[in-house]
């Protein structure tokens, strides 16, 4: 460009500086300004002018250093900005253009849409009337954006090109064709309607008055509105619903007003009807939707209420229960350290002291078992145990506990009618605690004469549904009655609420929580039956409870049976207690027992204090005996369990404890360990045994008998005794045993009661056979070999009792019932603890 | 920066209790471990071997009576279960006892491939006891040499 430039510019030819007249002279050899030949050289010359690159680099240093290069330079940039204003311009000259053409095509577009826009209105007919009308509006809207597809054309080429014409112009037609094909269906149905109409005789419709056409009670209604109107002289609108021939029922909305003449004198109505049948329709559906709602909501809002307050409830009973069982440990803690410090060395005045801690925290233990047990049966946790059980069992053992503690001078009666069956399933523990509790209760509100329990099986009482019965279940009532002071009237039907006494009186004079009926209400009616109560003041009260049960036969499962069957002897005849009905106890008199079994005397402390199985039992839960919650609580309800001499509290409490359930059955076959355990036991425990020994040489330490056959238990029941400071002897089986009783006087016996040879039942009855009879003939028979030596002579064998405890595994063969009825004292519940042997020591050892 | 007994008697104290929360021991053998004294500074140790030397045995018989197919002795098993069942329970091995409560169930209803089961699950059972026992004697061995006491570990 720059050359091109430069071959245009017009070059100035610069004059001639140099003065004409100077030099003509002197200088004229050397002038060759005006060469005379020459001048026309230049002229004949033809400089031909070709392209010549221009060094860009060389042409500003050409251009800077002349004036004319500068000016030549300068006029250079102008001419280019000129040409490039230029071409700006045009550019916007052309932009402008095009942007005009775009907008008359915009224009054009919005003009063609519009007119095809029309089809897709619909036709405003929103009732004006309604109060729904926004919501007609509303829903309108939605349709279209949501449900009609826009009918836009769309085409897919390029404005303005030949294809996007044809293009619109095809989805045009087709558009056209569809609309006329609506026409067309609309003028169908118009037609059909108008033929409908027709059919009806329109001339019946048309020419006639309102009252003609119309029927209903409607005609009547309008025509006293009209004259209404008429009389008011004021115009006002209704609606009323008519009946018509063509149509149905409809309803008008009516407005009538007066008409004057000039002489403002009544002439006459207007009368204009509109229909708005849909529209009432409508609007009452929008009521009835409305109303439903509203009822909805409000039961809504009244169940979340009921919610939220069961969980209230829920939470707070929850919350009770967890206190309860937080406050127990501790509480237990002190009660367990009250108790140990009543082994150690005190004085009067300080035993007293003790004495009435002891017994106040037991009060409070058992009020808090209480609550616990209470919230469980409501909560609905408790879960009840199906067990095989003897009633007559049950009931002369209640009665026993209750007469071993007994103060007063009363007797206590039991009395078992001949049809209740031997066995029955039944959850015992909760049936024991039941009659522990009204016995509790009997004898506490009873200064004189008797108390008693009466079974007897009676038909299916009136409020058991009929669904229930089937042929092996037997309902069997049970009375406890007594000759106390007798429950008013007016305090009966408030005798099993919670905490409810029969008076502010009652509660002060003879204590007590007021939880006990109330739980035995709510445990009877758990199990099924109910519980009632009849009474006179000063004559006595009689608590009824109708139960049912499952006759149960005893099988192969069963207890007594296979245990004997596996023995080695089956010449001891069994006592036969299972069908004694009849019993009677009374204090401290020596035993009236009618039993065919073991001496079972009164007169003796055993029954007062029941070392305690786990309480899964109190929890009601039908768990393992075996977890670890188990343990820990049995650690804490034996403390609770544990009753002074001179207390006589509620003894329903020691109810709740003293139950191991019974489980599966045992079978006590010999096993190769016991012998092989006998002599690793002596092997592996020399130490042990040569330090007790050492240790052992006062003649104060009392002689105890371990009979237990698991080496292992025996070490650690040794260490555990040995901790607590005292030795044992052990025997492996109940033949050992007795040869150890027979030659030595033992203060006190644990006795395993699974063993191999001889069980520690069979032991046991044999050791209070000799007790009783004197000699040990029933061991002889039994196949025991009795060695008489010269130590039996010699020493003064005294047939005091003998104290036998029982270590139970928790079975059914092992149950405290067995254990009771076979002679024994008390037991401890497995696995030993130095809890329990320290309180079965204190019990027995002092 | 802990010292090494430092250490060791946190580790001690973590296993003991994880021990617990696991369920291999319950309350009994913390009973067994406070007759432990200066007198019988081993006790735990004895009565567990000697508990694991039984289980041995025992199972020992339990699966040779098992064995005797067609002819099994369910009542010879079922002796067998109790006796460890017992002794389990003595020493605070609560899963073992748990497997013989089962144990049991399946000697009383006669259950040949019950029986089989609890007595393999048994066994596993009482091997992985022991297998722990052994870890936390260890950890007592290596508290004590490096001069350290064993910590009392209340759960």
């Amino acid at each position: 460009m720059e050359t091109d430039q430069i071959e245009e510019m017009d070059v100035e030819v610069l004059s001639s500086m140099w003065p004409d007249d100077v030099g003509t002279q002197a200088d004229n050899q050397f002038n060759v300004e005006k060469p005379a030949g020459d001048s026309d050289t230049l002229k004949e010359v033809d400089i031909a002018e070709k392209r010549t690159m221009a060094d860009l680099k060389r042409l500003p240093e050409l251009l800077n250093t002349t004036d004319q290069g500068s000016s030549q330079l300068t006029n250079l940039v102008r001419q280019w900005e000129y040409m490039q204003d230029h071409a700006v311009r045009l550019l916007r000259e052309e932009l402008k253009i095009l942007t005009r053409q775009r907008e008359e095509a915009e224009a054009k577009e919005l003009k063609i849409i519009e007119e095809h826009n029309f089809e897709t209105e619909e036709p405003e007919n929103v009732p004006v009337l309604d109060e729904t009308s926004h919501l007609f509006r509303r829903f309108r809207q939605k349709k279209r954006d949501e449900l009609v597809d826009s009918k836009r054309v769309v085409i897919d080429e390029e404005f303005d090109t030949v294809a996007y014409w044809k293009q619109k112009a095809l989805s045009l037609e087709k558009m056209l064709e569809a609309s006329t094909e609506r026409e067309r269906r609309l003028i169908e149905k118009l037609n059909e309607s108008l033929k409908t109409m027709e059919s009806h005789s329109a001339p019946d419709i048309l020419g006639k008055t309102d009252v003609e056409i119309f029927h209903g009670g409607g005609v009547k209604e309008s025509e006293d509105f009209k004259r209404e109107v008429l009389e008011k002289g004021k115009a006002s609108k209704r609606e009323i619903t008519f009946e018509t021939e063509l149509f149905g029922s409809k309803t008008f909305l009516i407005y009538v007003e007066p008409v004057y003449n000039k002489a403002r004198e009544k002439i006459g109505i207007n009368y204009m009807g509109m229909e708005v049948t849909d529209q009432v329709r409508k609007r009452e559906k929008m009521a009835k939707l409305r109303e439903d709602n509203a009822v909805r909501k409000a039961m809504e809002s009244e169940l979340t209420k009921t919610i939220h307050i069961t969980e209230e409830t829920m939470r707070a009973k929850q919350m009770l229960a967890t206190m309860s069982h937080e406050i127990r440990s501790p509480l237990s803690g002190v009660v367990g350290m009250a108790e140990i410090l009543s082994t150690t060395k005190l004085d009067k005045e300080q035993r007293q002291l003790l004495n009435v801690m002891i017994s106040s925290g037991d009060l409070v233990l058992q009020l808090i078992n209480d609550i616990l047990d209470l919230s469980k049966v409501e909560s609905g946790v408790m879960k009840l145990e199906a067990t095989k059980f003897r009633p007559r069992e049950v009931v002369k053992h209640v009665l026993q506990t209750a007469a071993a503690s007994l103060k007063k001078d009363l007797t206590l009666e039991g009395n078992i009618a001949d049809e209740v069956p031997i066995l029955v399933v039944g959850d015992v523990l909760r049936i024991r605690q039941i009659l522990t509790n009204l016995i509790s209760n009997a004898i506490k509100f009873t200064h004189r004469g008797k108390v008693g329990i009466k079974l007897k099986v009676i038909s299916q009482p009136s409020f058991a549904s009929d669904k229930e019965q089937n042929e092996t279940s037997v309902w069997i009532c049970c009375d406890v009655y007594d000759t106390g002071i007798g429950i008013p009237e007016n305090a009966l039907p408030c005798l099993f609420k919670k905490y409810m006494q029969a008076s502010a009186d009652h509660a002060r004079k003879y204590g007590g929580t007021g939880l006990g009926l109330a739980i035995c209400k709510q445990l009877v009616e758990l199990m099924g039956g109910q519980l009632t109560v009849t009474s006179q003041v000063n004559l006595g009260s009689t608590f009824t409870f109708v139960l049912p049960y499952k006759v149960a036969t005893p099988d192969d499962h069963s207890d007594d049976q296979d245990e004997f069957s596996d023995m080695v002897d089956h010449h001891q005849p069994e006592p036969d207690d299972t069908t004694e009905g009849y019993f009677q106890f009374k204090p401290l008199l020596g035993s009236i027992y009618s039993n065919g079994g073991p001496v079972m005397g009164n007169n003796f402390l055993p029954h007062k204090a029941m070392l305690t199985s786990p309480i899964k039992l109190i929890n009601g839960s039908v768990a393992d005996p075996s977890n670890s919650s188990g343990q820990s609580q049995t650690v804490q309800v034996e403390n609770g369990g544990y009753m002074d001499e001179s207390e006589s509290a509620h003894q329903y409490g020691n109810g709740n404890g003293h139950r191991c359930p019974s489980k599966e059955s045992e079978s006590c076959s010999s096993s190769q360990a016991s012998s092989e355990m006998e002599s690793e036991l002596t092997v592996s425990s020399p130490r042990e045994e040569e330090k007790t020994e050492t240790e052992v040489k006062e003649t104060s330490q009392p002689k105890i008998l371990l009979v237990e056959d698991n080496k292992i238990n025996i070490m650690v029941a040794k260490s555990m005794m040995k901790q607590l400071g005292y030795t044992m002897d052990i025997a492996n089986n109940g033949v050992e045993a007795i040869n150890a009783v027979k030659d030595t006087s033992y203060d006190l016996v644990l006795m395993d009661v699974c063993m191999p040879v001889m069980d520690g039942l069979k032991a046991t009855r044999l050791i209070r056979s000799y007790e009783e009879s004197g000699n040990w003939d029933a061991a002889i028979e039994a196949g025991v070999d009795i060695k008489t030596s010269e130590s039996e002579q010699g020493c003064e064998r005294s047939t005091d009792r003998l104290p036998i405890v029982a270590m139970t595994a928790n079975t059914l063969a092992e149950s405290s019932e067995e254990c009771y009825a076979n002679g024994m004292d008390s037991f401890i519940s497995k696995p030993v603890t130095l809890q329990k042997l320290k309180e079965c020591l204190q019990q027995y050892l002092q | 920066m802990d010292t090494l007994v430092a250490q060791l008697q946190r580790q001690f104290r973590d296993y003991t209790i994880s021990l617990y929360h696991q369920g291999f021991l319950d309350d009994q053998f913390t009973e067994l471990k406070k007759l432990q004294d200066e007198c019988s500074p081993d006790f735990v140790a004895e009565v567990v071997s000697l508990f694991f030397e039984d289980c041995e045995k025992l199972i020992g018989n339990m699966a040779r009576a098992l064995d005797q197919t067609g002819n099994v002795d369910f009542s010879l098993v079922g002796s067998s279960v109790h006796q460890l069942k017992g002794s389990s329970s003595s020493v605070g091995a609560k899963r073992v006892k748990g497997l013989c409560v089962t144990f049991k169930e399946c000697c009383d209803s006669q259950s040949f491939e019950g029986c089989v089961r609890c007595l393999q699950q048994v066994d596993i059972e009482y091997k992985s006891l022991k297998a722990k026992l052994q870890d936390l004697f260890n950890l007592e061995q290596q508290i004590v040499q490096a001069g350290g006491r064993i910590p009392q570990v209340d759960i």
